[in-house]
């Protein structure tokens, strides 16, 4: 089952679906007005997100390798 | 002759130095722009990824929709990310298929899919089509640092002639493809004025970020947010949306992922490149810091704050500088534009039409021949419209994103389109895109009685639904029997 792999929707889910709600000048993060640090910080998350999906990845694939030998 | 035009000018000569070096070694092909000169080492390869995000629309139209817009501008950031995010699904079924079958170009992946001379020709027209506002938009691009340089002595319009003629040299004399020492000059060049104008300006002139922002909120509230109507969170989402489905359908992106070595390049690229995105920042941060420091630009300048800012702040030489990185931003890609666009009327249109076996020299002869009438179809088109870069951009969005259910589809072991189905969704597509745009409809004109939050959404939603609506209705009369192609894989 590579179900993690489902996780790859969250930072579309996270990033546009909070639009709506993250559409607000205050409070100031890091200097940034919130919806710019909103989208900022998905851009973030969404490299995290994509390198926690490879690293499943590579483990299954390491896995697989193991038991074919 | 002033500094700034003087600087300019000797970027542009070596420019053209570089790419007639380049003929006689290593020549760069699109594909290499696009996916990062594997030839090269590790950080030539970063600054490559990193650069391939910068073209002018970024770096002019980026820090021009943050200075006009506002909050809207943010849409850059996200759809690039969204689009890495599902690269890594997607290329990599792309990449097996195309290896598998030796295939060469995008207009390729749909006629061996669907086993379909005839939608390759279609597909290859549409990409053509697609590919001139992009053209437009580097020729602008071109025009407006030439016209912001030269102080105003040089009008816009003769500024987009000498663009594109600056252009037509570069293509004709550098060969085929220019330099990727070219591209490699860009990209520093480009990354260090980002970075040096998006921290100067607000840290020294404003007192820092935090500072910069709530002295734009006071003198313009609501800037920093999307407004309630007309570019609402409906339009961000669904504009997004729209774009990050477009990212890997341009015929450059899509052949580059068949250069690469192995799968696991996408995958990585799909960790690291959303990072790259963060530059965009430091281009928006320009924007507002030029909202504040050289106000009043509207309509179609906005795309000139960038520069504006730059003299205004620095004064003429490092303007020179900047102007600089902006020729190169829209040189590389623009010759890529064009040249590729050309090589593709010649081989992927010409080539399958003419009734009989053409001979390689005469398709490579006519792409060349081709290079000064697609430019000057451009300039033409350059000359009339009166967009701002961004809206250029969406407006090439929307032509290519009709390929997607297409190609989505036609990824399953038991693809889903028929070929016929294909074809009647991609056409429908794009006439409903051309009506669209000529009748300039929105939602809210083409639905006057639904509630704002439809009425605020991309119309270009329109033309994707007619797609997949026809798509699917062909499909189901034309029978679901896959070729024995499809079932190869």
């Amino acid at each position: 089952m590579r179900g993690y792999r489902w996780l790859a929707v969250v930072p579309a889910i996270g990033m546009l679906g909070g639009v709506p709600f993250a559409n607000r000048v205050t409070p100031y993060v890091f200097g940034l007005p919130f919806l710019l640090f909103w989208v900022t910080a998905w851009v973030v998350l969404t490299s995290a997100i994509m390198c926690l999906i490879y690293a499943l990845d590579r483990a299954r694939e390491r896995d697989a390798e193991r038991g074919r030998q | 002759m002033n500094p700034a035009l003087l600087l300019i000018g000797v970027c542009f000569v070596a420019a053209l130095a570089l790419g007639i070096r380049a003929r006689r070694g290593h020549a760069m092909t699109l594909e290499q722009w696009s996916v990062g000169g594997r030839g090269f080492g590790t950080i030539f390869v970063f600054v490559l990824m990193a650069g391939e995000i910068y073209t002018t629309f970024t770096f002019l139209g980026g820090s021009g929709w943050a200075y006009g817009k506002g909050a809207p501008a943010f849409y850059i950031l996200c759809y690039g990310t969204l689009a890495y995010g599902m690269s890594y699904f997607l290329l990599p079924v792309i990449w097996r298929y195309a290896n598998a079958h030796a295939l060469v170009s995008q207009a390729d992946f749909f006629v061996h899919k669907y086993d379909s001379e005839a939608l390759g020709i279609v597909v290859s027209l549409v990409s053509v089509a697609a590919m001139i506002p992009y053209l437009v938009l580097q020729l602008k691009g071109l025009g407006i640092i030439v016209s912001e340089a030269s102080a105003g002595a040089i009008t816009a319009g003769q500024a987009v002639w000498t663009g594109s003629a600056v252009l037509v040299i570069y293509v004709v004399t550098s060969g085929v493809r220019g330099s990727a020492w070219t591209a490699v000059l860009k990209d520093i060049m480009i990354l260090a004025v980002a970075l040096m104008l998006g921290t100067y300006l607000p840290a020294h002139v404003h007192g820092g970020f935090g500072a910069m922002f709530a002295q734009i909120d006071r003198a313009h509230p609501g800037f920093l947010t999307l407004p309630r109507t007309g570019m609402s969170p409906a339009w961000f989402i669904s504009t997004v949306a729209l774009t990050a489905l477009g990212f890997y359908m341009w015929p450059h992106t899509f052949g580059s992922c068949y250069t690469a070595r192995d799968e696991n390049v996408f995958r990585r690229n799909a960790v690291v490149m959303p990072l790259y995105q963060l530059v965009l920042l430091f281009v928006f941060f320009t924007g507002f810091a030029a909202l504040l420091e050289v106000p009043g630009l509207s309509g179609t300048a906005v795309d000139l704050s960038l520069l504006r800012v730059t003299d205004h702040a620095f004064g003429p030489w490092m303007l020179g500088v900047v102007g600089a990185a902006g020729l190169l931003t829209a040189l590389v890609p623009g010759s890529m534009l064009l040249m590729s666009a050309c090589t593709i009327l010649s081989k992927n249109v010409y080539a399958k039409l003419a009734w009989r076996e053409v001979p390689e020299a005469q398709v490579t002869w006519l792409a060349r021949a081709l290079v000064p009438a697609v430019a000057l179809v451009s300039v033409v088109l350059t000359l009339r419209g009166g967009s701002t870069l961004v809206l250029l951009l969406l407006a090439a969005y929307n032509v290519v994103t009709q390929l997607f259910p297409a190609l989505i589809l036609s990824l399953p072991n038991r693809p889903i389109a028929t070929r016929q189905g294909a074809m009647a969704g991609i056409l429908a597509g794009e006439a409903t895109v051309v009506a669209l745009t000529l009748t300039g409809a929105t939602m809210g004109s083409l639905f006057p009685s639904w509630p704002t939050v439809i009425a605020d959404l991309n119309v270009g939603i329109v033309a994707m639904a007619v797609n997949v609506v026809v798509l699917f209705a062909v499909s189901g009369l034309t029978g679901r029997r896959p070729t024995a192609r499809q079932t190869a894989l």
